[in-house]
């Protein structure tokens, strides 16, 4: 077998794609025109799948930010947080982020990808056992396989399961890295922190939470659902991104511990990475002030987030349990899926398709992220075009 | 503990359905290349031995598994220590 063989299969679906004249995956933004329009592959659309949840990517505050700040500091730090790369504004923010969440410290990082990958991969390391839940992000997936910890899987939000796990493991489920999410990116639904919380706080472990797509939506100040379950002093790390609700690049990681601080200086997704450029961070501290002072966008995400939810199940597609900024519709076949994301393209809507192995299931989704930048007019086309489509609507009708 | 037979007997029992017809399931089925299992449905595998014997299993142990038989002596060596 030669180093490439491997690639074959990524190969055969590229040809496939290529030959059906489709190309879901690292489409083309041509233009993109406000939060929620964009000339993508030569259509223009109605944004319906960017993760831009507080639609803060065209702020006025956060671009005015970003271009003080270019024009002070520069295109970039040209160096690692711990070389040259450590300027006023990166501590100003992770002192900012440590305030937001009430917790004791804050590590940014580079991505959200080497916040979860990192922490995951450096928390725990060889002798020591991760539980996670069996639908965390790759990237958490990653980080434990890079640490050399045990990583055992829970069933998929169920507490129960996990307690079962933790009791398995006797003595060492003190020490056991409990990770899970709190809102599941593909399928949108919420993690049972409360469940989860009180399980820890009767076998023992330390929990870390990846909020990336719940920051700004749950919760009295918007910190998210671990917040929301009341549950924050029971956490002992939160990681998340600047990419989703906070319309930047970067990741974190904020922690009540003060081991935190130890960690930073272990963490080699961190060590040996740029840090942010100036203008990332300035828009990110200007959407993060954002985030408390306009609590009406978590209304406006919510209110639009129950109308697509609510709409799309009642035309009996089979999307998520709950109603969620995330509404992905399940299509078991493949074909079917794809043929459906290019008629929604064609009726000026784009959303992700995710094919396996990316989804939770061996089906395929339609996933969307809705944003408190759409309006009710683009909910009501997002809804009309996927009433065009001819898939399974076997899901439960409200 | 269950034994390597016991394990063996299970991975069967579990695999029947993905066996083609007029394919035989044996020790050296490969389960990904002649099985045709998807890493999820390497992975639900492992979830319903787990179930059926009340047993956690490591993730660590999948590069180490390409046949039933891997499974099988992977799955014996973690209960035995």
């Amino acid at each position: 077998m030669s180093l490439f063989d491997k690639f074959k299969p990524i190969a055969d679906v590229r040809n496939e794609l290529n030959r059906l004249g489709v190309t879901p995956f690292g489409a083309i933004t041509e233009q993109i025109l406000s939060a929620t329009e964009g000339i993508v592959n030569g259509h223009r659309v109605i944004l319906a799948g960017t993760n831009n949840y507080l639609g803060l990517t065209f702020d006025p505050e956060c671009i005015a930010a970003a271009k003080k700040a270019l024009d002070e500091q520069g295109t970039g730090t040209t160096g690692s947080r711990m070389a040259n790369g450590t300027y006023a504004a990166h501590a100003a923010l992770e002192q900012e982020l440590a305030d937001f969440f009430d917790c004791r410290s804050a590590i940014v990082f580079s991505t959200g990808y080497l916040a979860t990958m990192g922490m995951g991969s450096t928390l725990a390391g060889p002798g020591d056992v991760i539980l996670l839940d069996a639908d965390c992000h790759a990237s958490i997936y990653d980080g434990c396989r890079l640490g050399g910890a045990e990583v055992i899987r829970f069933k998929h939000n169920d507490p129960s399961d996990l307690e079962k796990r933790l009791r398995r493991l006797g003595d060492r489920a003190a020490d056991t890295l409990i990770i899970a999410e709190g809102i599941y990116s593909m399928l949108g639904d919420r993690a049972p922190l409360a469940e989860i919380a009180a399980v820890k706080r009767e076998c023992g472990g330390v929990l870390l939470i990846d909020e990336a797509h719940s920051l700004g939506m749950l919760g009295k100040n918007g910190r998210g659902v671990a917040e929301e379950d009341g549950i924050e002093s029971d956490v002992d790390f939160i990681v998340g991104t600047f990419s989703k609700s906070l319309g930047a690049t970067g990741g974190y990681c904020v922690s009540r511990r003060p081991e935190l601080e130890q960690v930073r200086f272990a963490i080699r997704a961190y060590i040996f990475t740029a840090s942010p450029s100036p203008s990332v961070i300035a828009s990110t501290r200007a959407a993060l002030r954002i985030i408390s002072q306009r609590p009406e966008l978590r209304e406006k995400l919510w209110k639009n987030a129950h109308r697509l939810y609510n709409g799309l199940k009642s035309m009996g597609f089979r999307i998520g349990p709950e109603p969620s900024p995330v509404v992905a519709t399940t299509v078991d076949d493949r074909d079917q899926a794809i043929a459906a994301w290019n008629e929604l393209m064609n009726r000026g809507i784009y959303v992700n398709l995710v094919m396996p192995p990316a989804t939770p299931t061996g089906d395929c989704l339609l996933r969307c992220s809705v944003s408190a930048a759409h309006t009710s007019e683009q909910i009501e086309r997002i809804l009309e075009a996927f009433d065009s489509l001819e898939i399974n609507r076997d899901g439960q009708q409200e | 503990m269950p034994d390597y037979d016991e394990f063996l007997d299970r991975i069967y029992e579990i695999l029947k359905p993905f066996t083609k017809k007029g394919v035989i399931l044996n020790e050296g089925s490969e389960l990904v290349t002649e099985l045709g299992l998807t890493s999820l449905q390497v992975m639900e595998l492992i979830e319903q031995i787990e179930d059926h014997f009340d047993i956690s299993v490591p993730l660590n142990i999948l590069p180490e598994i390409s046949t039933v038989q891997d499974l099988a002596r992977q799955l014996e060596k973690l209960t035995n220590t």
